[in-house]
């Protein structure tokens, strides 16, 4: 049997115009040009870069040649780099706790029937959408050695006889940027998983009722494991933001006092710009990554586990 | 997003008792949002605050202030660069959010509709780009800024703020596609029409509530970027806000409180009212964000 002639033979002849914008291909990869330009100069290209900085000695102002893993070396017998990863998972940890807990409380809140809902909502949101440095120099001022309105309130109140040293003092001051990141991450937690708990069927809450279901029952059996898929979605979001956190350190302690706040991304930051070491500085923002990918594969992981409990989605 | 507040009514919660109501929902509620607001409260009661006021609670109530005052926003308006800034954060913000949305409305496209060979495998990775944090980028990209010679310029901002906002642009605006009936393109595509005419005249059309939703989320998250603006940014009048605010207002060690908040309170305005203006866009994209 004779092959069938080809299509080009029979077809008019196009212009390449007309056949990309007739090839699904063609035209999609067209369309995604533009995102793909940015991603790939900006994002990852300075990824693959900041990774190879990071086994060099690369100074502001000088070429670095390639050193291998010497500032890792280097890092792994500093004293400071090993606080600030005490600093960062303490940090992330408290902070990510907190602010689950209050924002799921919130969540709850807001998910009952109340009037001004709407305008509850709006006000909630709002520490979201200040920039965090200008809320976060807020907080500055709140924290003050001398002049902080919590410690004026508290020595009225007569719980404490002399002003809280905030900042100063390496407990007080993580204590302290923690508060702050849990007032700044509160809002977001809260909105998703009210998005969330709108989304289960209010029937099901009435039936468990019905059965004799205490309320804390209710919450434990029908409403969390409901809600369990978008909280490892939100939490996951809120460790990482919580763990590569940059601006409130920057602006209420710069790490201090004693590098008692110094977080990766801090030290990172000091040790490559003000300081000009830009490959330590590469090294310890590349030393953050295992984590941030242990934090993706947990909850990619766990998500994956309870959806095989819970037979097919 | 889905509303079952309609159901809600009546429900389980009217055996409730008043008082206990009052206890566990009304105080806690309350207690949530003096938190919540108290520092902007704060801010915005010192950013009128006259000097003598500032750090005297013996004579004057630290809550309240005596004959408010414009002298820290004259002082910020006049007599230094804030209104340079505020230019720059404007420019900055704006010229970002339009690439970016530029860039992302045609990548979901692609990747929603058009499903090109390796669509999902692109969308994944774009949404494994979202996950990457400026502060693992900014050395390298301080590096780059500098090799491609635009260092301390706002180009270096514009060009480098899509990185984080067409990931999330684009996933908002796949959740928005995917909502669009593909009968409706089907139809045009059978009436002749190319797929940038589709694009234009029947999908964006009917896609505008996610077009606000990720311009203003682009442009809010354009004004609170602070770690680029700070590393690739020296000179004063090529600042942003938040940079300039923190870097320039403060001097020595005794800080002007009232022109610090100040700064703070003029630099939050612009996204609180834009805020205020779209609360419900701000709060479907937050959570269409999260639920995709």
């Amino acid at each position: 049997m004779p092959p069938p002639p080809a299509p080009a033979a029979q077809a008019p002849r196009k212009g390449v115009l007309a056949r990309i914008a007739e090839s699904r291909n063609a035209l999609g990869l067209l369309f995604m040009l533009p995102a793909a330009a940015f991603l790939i100069f900006f994002l990852t290209y300075p990824l693959g870069l900041g990774v190879w900085l990071g086994f060099t000695d690369t100074k502001i102002g000088r070429t670095g040649v390639f050193i291998g893993i010497e500032n890792y070396r280097w890092l792994f017998d500093d004293p400071v780099f090993w606080l600030t990863v005490f600093n960062t998972l303490f940090y992330t940890v408290f902070a990510s706790i907190a602010k689950f807990a209050l924002g799921l409380w919130l969540a709850l809140l807001l998910n009952r029937h109340l009037p001004f809902k709407n305008v509850f909502r709006a006000i909630i949101l709002l520490p979201w959408v200040v920039p965090t440095v200008l809320s976060a120099m807020a907080f500055w001022w709140i924290f003050d050695s001398q002049f902080s309105i919590i410690s004026w309130v508290l020595m009225k109140l007569g719980v404490i006889a002399a002003p809280i040293n905030f900042l100063g003092d390496p407990w007080n001051a993580r204590w302290s940027v923690i508060a702050a990141n849990i007032w700044r991450g509160i809002p977001f937690v809260a909105i998703s998983l009210l998005a969330g708990l709108q989304t289960i069927p209010q029937s099901l809450n009435e039936a468990a009722a019905i059965d004799g279901a205490t309320p804390w029952q209710r919450f434990r059996l029908v409403t969390l494991p409901l809600l369990t898929p978008i909280i490892a979605v939100v939490m996951t979001f809120s460790v990482l933001f919580t763990f590569t956190d940059f601006q409130l350190i920057y602006v209420l302690t710069r790490g201090g006092p004693v590098n008692a706040t110094h977080l990766m991304a801090t030290l990172s930051f000091q040790r490559a710009i003000p300081g000009g070491q830009l490959g330590e500085g590469a090294a310890i923002a590349v030393a953050m990554i295992p984590f941030l990918l242990a934090a993706i594969l947990f909850s990619f992981f766990g998500l994956q586990r309870r959806k095989w409990q819970q037979g097919n989605d | 997003m889905a509303r079952a507040t309609e159901d809600n009514i009546g429900g389980i919660e009217q055996f409730e008792s008043l008082p206990r109501r009052i206890l566990t929902v009304w105080l806690p509620l309350a207690v949530f949002v003096f938190v919540l607001l108290f520092p902007f409260y704060w801010m915005a009661i010192t950013a009128v605050k006259p000097d003598n006021q500032l750090t005297d609670y013996n004579n004057y109530s630290p809550f309240w202030v005596v004959g408010p005052t414009l002298e820290h926003m004259k002082y910020l308006l006049f007599e230094t660069t804030y209104p340079r800034w505020m230019w720059n954060t404007v420019i900055v913000s704006v010229a970002s959010t339009a690439i970016s949305l530029f860039a992302s409305v045609l990548a979901a496209y692609a990747i929603e509709r058009l499903r090109f060979r390796g669509s999902r495998v692109t969308g994944l990775l774009i949404f494994l780009a979202y996950l990457v944090p400026p502060s693992i980028l900014f050395i390298p990209l301080a590096f780059i800024v500098f090799q491609v010679g635009i260092f301390d310029s706002r180009l270096a901002l514009i060009l480098t703020y899509p990185t984080f906002l067409i990931p999330f642009c684009t996933w908002l605006l796949m959740g928005y596609f995917r909502s669009i009936p593909y009968e409706l393109e089907e139809s045009a595509l059978v009436d002749g029409a190319s797929r940038w005419q589709i694009l234009t005249r029947v999908v964006l059309p009917l896609a505008v509530p996610g077009l606000i939703s990720a311009g203003i989320f682009a442009f809010t998250l354009s004004w609170n970027e602070f770690i680029y603006a700070l590393t690739f940014i020296s000179s004063s009048e090529n600042k942003t806000v938040p940079v300039g605010v923190l870097t320039e207002l403060v001097r020595g060690d005794i800080y002007e409180w009232g022109a610090l908040m100040s700064g703070a309170l003029l630099g939050s305005l612009p996204v609180v009212i834009l805020y205020s203006f779209f609360v419900d866009y701000y709060v479907s994209s937050m959570t269409g964000a999260v639920k995709e």
